[in-house]
């Protein structure tokens, strides 16, 4: 029994999600107040596979399974491997702890609604699961509408502008899911296929043709939309203000990252590096692109007094060194941005969830009020420092070591610019950050001394992401160990 | 100069002293967050921590003297980057003085700190603790990347000691400080990420990493430039100002952090850098080092100058700390064995004569509240250890016997000589004479002036936590000067002469 | 050259039709201030790409994909079957904005943007 499931884990990761989240509303007509123990409970079945499904992955290498045991490129087929099982893992530890994080947050932020949250929260985390399993192009792309589709809905549930918010994510999503699914339909009107391991094969030869370029050119416009890479970030600022808390830092901590893994392996696997350095010199683009969304990002970081709204930004900038690292393209980058992808997770997760804290134990949403806050809630605040100083990039937290290997990436490319970038931000990530840390710990008390931590359920989830980012540093060499497994396949010569 | 040589080769002993030494005084961190309702606790664990961390230090003495090296390597962080701990005699000459100075800080702190009844001690405590391990950190380094680690952790836990008094004035201080010195870290961090990209190392090395390598002789010099960007806590000018900024914290973290630990780690990782990454030919072939001497000179004339144009008695500190901190460095651009002993010497000769003085400044402000020179008439009266500490701590900051000072600036003056460069002779004499002009005065002032009886009156040395220490740093310059030995031994270690 | 053109319109037609669609569908998601015209040009910029692809999905001659004895030419039903999916899709989509512009009107009291941004600002 247990040897036949073990063998099944990939759908189960799946099935559990989808079957949770339709007995969510069964659940909540037992008692409402279970639907969140139901959601953890779920997603920490996820979390488990997940991880059991990584430790295979650097066994054996690569995992496929067949879907209703059709062989691919007639079935689908969930492709495991190093990179994907690694983001599953990000991915499902993150929905665990905001699932245990948002039980009181979201009752709070808004009251009544568990039933219904919960059933879309399983149905997002699962499809961004989905996603990052699948091999097979279109199934990766109704998966990205399940989850997006229950995204719009969660950010809808915030405050007033929310509904607005939603609206005009719910636009710029469309838009970007079309420009994906039109691309797909190129791919598949030149190979036939739509198995990413087929595609990947039969791609070489038609690297020519001016049809794939345009398939290239949709998927990565769509997918740019997805992960907010400036210019094309406008949905982001606004839906991560708005939305409920937790739901902030579900979002912030892997809807960008599960775009930003497509990105990686559309580049990296279906078309391989080979058809960049040959045919189309789109790295350049990127990077430039991506350069300048670090700066953005991080300048209008400064100009905001909305908490949320700031790491809002700073999120656009941090997505910008991930895309910098990729297009970049060697294994110091690359490495570095699969690094980030993790690091900044835990990060942003953790800072949205401590701006969560402080509007369900203070109601403070800007930066101005943070007053004195040091004194008030050390615990949670502490949780800050940690998160800030590794967005920073301060050692030796795992921010540090994310960014020391896109830098050292961009110094082996020669590319002085982006070096004098990276370095540039980080100061500018430090005095966005700074402008809190002086409020929180030196400014004058305004708030009662003695004043309440924020619930264990919710101090706890916090306090594990940012000594995660703390400590992650110290994983990071096994990590790279891990991901050079992967990049040996994928990167021509290697190092 | 043939006479460096095989200190690359010196015998090693792997050892988990040099770790010891730095998480000593992080436990003792966390101790002083845990006990910090019962203030005699918490200060018992500072100075448990303090010595505990100087017996460590001590420990390795011996065998760093039989010309060994004392290494761990902890782990492999990055790709070539390992946080490795390497004791050389170098590295100890740092980690003993600020250690053993630590000492008597602790000790000055708390009759400082409870004197002036100030808010935030846990915390002050806190940082303290975080700063002196990172500052050993910093001094036991095996490799450019954990000296950049420990260089940043000592920026950051610095921060809350500088804005301590949370006032508009001190907030905007810190702001200053962090400005300079995070930027300053960014091009350091550039520095090494381009050291390892050519050279697929950054460990230490005496006789230089970077030579034979293949870099461009332009980015060389660019490099050297960048690295000389990142020791900005060294204050050159004029990348200086944010050392008198931070005058603003409370004295005694003037005195061990921004006269010892901070800016010392800023001149030790400059000459870490010219004589272990660069190594003496590399910065003769690419004639980067004269240029660069005459450079550090102009600030040391300029630091003086600005010295004495300062009423207050904290900022003419700190401007005559920007001054001889350009010394160490100057002795090491040298390239010749005097100046470098002479350099070397310094950070210890300096060292003791600057935090005695620190000590004072901040002995006449918690029993007089006085800051400023000019108000110091007959004060020697009233506060006679004190002001005898100064005068002695003086004699070493100009050179003169007794001091400490005067060993170091033999060997310095010798050093001018061997190089052949009369001019850097002559600097030197001639910021002797400005440290005399604007160090006398003081003394003259508070003992041979009529005191003004409304500064003056009840005055009367402040609690023996708050003079001992200061008398026995003054008399630790004048046992160097009479027994230099053991610092000549190891400045001399450190070169392989 | 001209030739070339007319040739082109006349054996690609199906692309010059969906590109169309599609540009009209994107004008009104972007050009358009009320909520609702917004939701009609994504659904006509979705219903365009539907069009493409069940458009690749043709060959000459074939019949509708179902089994028939002797030896005959099928279209390519995968698409179809894709797009069957997409339709659904594009139905929640649908159905998750106009029950947003619902809220939003009851909350604004107008479907239109600018309107409802002038209300933003007064808060």
């Amino acid at each position: 029994m247990i040897e036949e499931l073990s063998n099944h884990l990939p759908i189960l990761l799946i099935v559990s999600g989808l079957i949770g989240a339709f007995l969510t509303p069964l659940i909540g007509l037992i008692r409402k107040e279970l639907c969140s123990f139901w959601a953890s409970f779920i997603t920490l079945i996820q979390f488990f596979i997940s991880i059991i499904l990584f430790y295979q992955a650097i066994q054996v290498g690569r995992i496929s399974y067949w879907l209703g045991g059709w062989e691919p490129p007639w079935g689908i087929e969930y492709a495991i491997d190093i990179l994907n099982s690694f983001i599953l893992v990000v991915v499902s530890t993150i929905c665990l702890s905001v699932a245990i994080y948002g039980r009181k947050s979201l009752l709070k932020e808004v009251p009544e609604k568990e039933v219904q949250l919960y059933t879309l929260y399983i149905l997002l985390c699962t499809g961004m699961l989905g996603i990052i399993i699948t091999g097979d192009v279109f199934n990766l792309y109704v998966f990205l509408e399940i989850s997006s589709l229950a995204a719009y809905a969660l950010v809808a549930v915030g405050d007033r502008n929310s509904l607005v918010a939603s609206f005009n994510y719910m636009i710029m999503g469309t838009v970007s899911a079309c420009f994906i699914l039109l691309g797909i339909g190129y791919l598949y009107l030149m190979t036939g296929t739509l198995n990413m391991a087929d595609l990947s094969r039969l791609l070489p030869p038609l690297y020519g043709r001016p049809a794939i370029l345009i398939g290239l050119a949709l998927l990565i416009v769509g997918l740019s939309i997805k992960t907010a890479l400036f210019p094309l970030h406008t949905w982001l600022p606004d839906a991560y203000t708005h939305s409920p808390s937790a739901i902030s830092a579900l979002l912030s901590g892997t809807f960008t990252k599960v775009g930003i893994y497509v990105l990686i392996r559309l580049i990296y696997s279906i078309f391989g590096l080979e058809y960049f350095l040959r045919n189309v010199d789109i790295f350049v683009f990127i990077s430039w692109v991506a350069s300048a969304g670090i700066i953005f990002g991080a300048i209008m970081a400064i100009a905001q007094d909305d908490f949320k709204r700031m790491l809002a930004y700073s999120s656009i900038s941090q997505i910008g060194y991930i895309a910098l690292g990729i297009s970049l393209a060697n294994n110091f980058a690359l490495a570095g941005s699969l690094l980030h992808i993790f690091g900044h997770s835990l990060m942003k997760t953790g800072l949205f969830m401590v701006a969560g804290a402080l509007i369900y134990s203070k109601g403070i949403k800007r930066v101005s009020q943070l007053e004195g806050m040091g004194n008030v809630m050390p615990l949670t605040m502490a949780a800050f420092l940690i998160g800030a100083l590794s967005m920073i990039g301060i050692p030796p937290t795992i921010g540090f070591a994310s960014k020391y290997l896109i830098l050292l990436g961009a110094v082996e490319s020669g590319e002085w610019v982006f070096v004098v970038v990276i370095l540039f931000s980080s100061l500018l990530t430090a005095v966005y950050f700074w402008k809190v840390f002086e409020k929180v710990f030196f400014g004058e008390n305004k708030w009662k001394k003695g004043g309440k931590e924020i619930p264990l359920s919710m101090l706890l989830p916090t306090m594990a992401l940012a000594i995660l980012s703390l400590l992650g540093g110290f994983f990071a060499p096994v990590l790279i160990k891990v991901f050079e497994l992967w990049m040996s396949g994928v990167i021509p010569g290697g190092v | 100069m043939e006479s460096f040589q095989e200190v690359s080769n010196l015998e090693t002993i792997t050892s988990v002293t040099p770790a010891l030494a730095v998480v000593t005084s992080l436990i003792a961190a966390i101790m002083i967050l845990i006990f910090r309702r019962n203030p005699n606790i918490r200060e018992t664990f500072s100075i448990g921590a303090g010595l505990v961390k100087f017996g460590i230090v001590c420990s390795m003495i011996p065998a760093i003297m039989q010309g060994k090296v004392v290494q761990l390597d902890i782990l492999e962080f990055l790709p070539g980057l390992s946080i490795k701990f390497s004791v050389d005699a170098f590295g100890l000459f740092f980690g003993f003085t600020s250690s053993f100075l630590w000492i008597f800080t602790t000790l000055y702190s708390i009759g400082y700190m409870r004197s002036l009844e100030e808010h935030a001690q846990t915390r002050y405590f806190f940082s303290f603790a975080i700063a002196m391990s990172s500052a050993v950190g910093v001094a036991f380094s095996g490799n450019l990347f954990t000296l950049f680690i420990f260089y940043e952790i000592l920026t950051v836990s610095t921060y809350p000691l500088v804005v301590h008094e949370e006032s508009e004035e001190a907030m905007s201080a810190g702001r200053k400080y962090l400005a300079y010195l995070l930027t300053a870290g960014v091009f350091l961090l550039f520095s090494i990420a381009t050291v390892y990209y050519y050279t697929g190392t950054t460990d230490f090395s005496f006789g230089g990493i970077l030579a034979g390598k293949g870099v461009p002789e332009d980015l060389l010099k660019l490099l050297f430039i960048t690295f000389m960007i990142g020791c900005t806590k060294a204050a050159f000018i004029p990348l200086h100002s944010w050392l008198p900024t931070a005058m603003i914290a409370p004295t005694p973290v003037s005195a061990l952090l921004h006269a010892v630990a901070v800016v010392k780690a800023g001149v030790f990782t400059a000459v870490r850098i010219i004589l272990y990454v660069y190594g003496v030919d590399l910065m003769t072939n690419t004639g980067l080092a004269i240029p660069f001497a005459y450079f550090v000179s102009f600030t040391i004339i300029v630091g003086s100058l600005f010295a004495l144009s300062q009423d207050n008695l904290k900022l003419r500190l700190a401007y005559s700390t920007v001054s001889q901190l350009s010394y160490i460095v100057l002795g090491a651009l040298l390239l010749t064995s005097s100046g470098m002993i002479g350099g070397i010497f310094h950070i210890a000769s300096h060292a003791f004569g600057k935090i005695t003085l620190f000590f004072c400044a901040g002995s006449i402000y918690v029993a007089s509240g006085l800051k400023n020179v000019s108000e110091l008439s007959g004060i020697g009266r009233k506060m006679p250890i004190t002001m005898i500490s100064f005068a002695i701590a003086t004699l070493t900051m100009i050179g003169l016997p007794p001091g400490a000072g005067f060993i170091s600036k033999w060997y310095l003056a010798l050093g001018t000589i061997e190089a052949n460069q009369l001019v850097l002779l002559f600097v030197l004499l001639i910021s002797s004479i400005l440290n005399a002009a604007y160090f006398l005065p003081i003394v003259y002032k508070a003992f041979f002036e009529e005191p003004n009886p409304s500064n003056m009156d009840g005055v009367k040395e402040a609690s023996p936590f708050v003079y001992i220490p200061l008398l026995l740093t003054a008399i630790g310059s004048v046992i160097i000067f009479f027994y230099p030995d053991y610092f000549l031994q190891l400045a001399k270690l450190a070169l392989g002469v | 050259m001209v030739l070339d053109i007319i040739d082109v319109i006349l054996t690609k037609y199906n692309y010059i039709i969906y590109i169309s669609l599609m540009t009209l569908g994107f004008y009104g998601m972007i050009g358009k201030s009320n909520l609702i015209k917004k939701l009609i040009g994504m659904s006509v910029f979705q219903y365009a790409i539907f069009l493409f692809y069940i458009s690749i999905a043709d060959v000459e001659g074939g019949i509708a994909p179902i089994l028939v004895e002797g030896e005959v030419t099928y279209t390519n039903p995968l698409p179809h079957v894709l797009i069957l999916t997409a339709i659904v899709v594009a139905v929640s989509t649908l159905a998750v904005g106009l029950s947003l512009v619902i809220r939003i009107y009851r909350e604004f009291g107008s479907v239109d943007e600018n309107k409802i941004l002038m209300r933003l600002k007064d808060d």
